[in-house]
């Protein structure tokens, strides 16, 4: 009784914390000096078609790189603890004749997609995160179709690592070529809407992309490998 | 008109996204749960792009309700082999 009433109580709190923080919020009627910026100077500064992308990129490229690291953490953790250990593997079965044949049907659709996604980001929504988790999808897609075959795991391996030193030395160029770490002038921005423009921001997204699709494959991966004892 | 459209389907949208987020905490069987869980989020990519945020609603989409959803049931499957 005492526990449903402290459940209670602190439940009226935190509905009374978010009851006054909305009685207090009402909505910008214009945009703030660094949002208004990025609305007119971003586009013509940067050259991306979709000014999200100019802001995640470019502007706040650091933020993306921490991101991008946030996720390498989290999926080396998991490989470290899921396949350390020693024992017994659990025996896989064969997968439905429905599910291999739907998944040699959209397998490579959603692999195109996945590429389509980041290869355009600078133009249309989406871009190297969302793409490389469309791509990670296929490739579970055919894990969970085909369980017997396994794909080597060191291609994710150096595909991560290959991505990921990328990214920083473009960055680094960034501060040499141009106006600082991940700056995308350094090479040509040319014209806005272009498949090749916004400099260097189509490159950074590819290797984002392939960086995001190995590791979510391969926290997969890591799952499916482990021990039996390994996850108790 | 068209914003009072959208207000009635965001509602109805926020209103189904509650219902899933219930049954994924209160039903018994755990598939339906993971299920419910993936809905809830597939109902928050909607919204958001209902908001204008299709970058956001993408990311939602595709680790929200397609690949958690996956990793959920991978680790669903490994502790009921590990019953038998």
């Amino acid at each position: 009784m005492i526990k449903k009433l402290t459940f209670l109580a602190l439940i009226a709190g935190f509905g009374y914390m978010l009851w006054t923080g909305l009685a207090k919020y009402n909505a910008a009627e214009s945009l703030n000096r660094i949002s208004s910026y990025y609305a007119q100077d971003g586009l013509e500064e940067v050259g991306a078609a979709n000014l999200v992308t100019a802001v995640v990129v470019t502007y706040r490229g650091l933020d993306t790189l921490g991101e991008v690291s946030i996720l390498f953490l989290t999926a080396s953790i998991l490989g470290f603890f899921l396949v350390s250990g020693k024992g017994p593997k659990i025996p896989l079965q064969d997968s439905s004749e429905i599910l291999k044949t739907a998944s040699k049907l959209l397998e490579p659709i959603i692999l195109l997609f996945g590429i389509y996604v980041f290869i355009n980001g600078h133009l249309t929504p989406g871009g190297g995160f969302q793409g490389g988790a469309i791509l990670a999808s296929a490739l579970i897609l055919a894990y969970l179709a085909n369980p017997k075959e396994g794909i080597n795991k060191s291609i994710f391996r150096i595909t991560e690592s290959i991505s990921g030193v990328v990214f920083i030395l473009i960055g680094i160029l960034g501060i040499v070529l141009a106006g600082g770490f991940l700056d995308n002038r350094i090479i040509p921005v040319g014209s806005i809407g272009d498949l090749i423009s916004a400099g260097i921001i189509p490159i950074i997204y590819i290797f984002v992309g392939m960086k995001v699709g190995a590791e979510l494959t391969s926290i997969v991966t890591n799952l499916k490998h482990s021990p039996k004892n390994n996850v108790e | 008109m068209e914003t009072n459209l959208n207000i009635i389907l965001a509602i109805v949208i926020g209103v189904l996204a509650l219902v899933f987020a219930i049954i994924a905490i209160y039903h018994k069987k755990l598939s339906v749960a993971i299920i419910a869980s993936g809905a809830v989020s597939l109902m928050a990519s909607i919204l958001f792009l209902l908001l204008s945020a299709p970058d956001v609603a993408m990311t939602e989409a595709a680790i929200g309700s397609g690949l958690s959803v996956i990793i959920f049931f991978y680790a669903l499957s490994k502790i009921r082999k590990q019953h038998d």
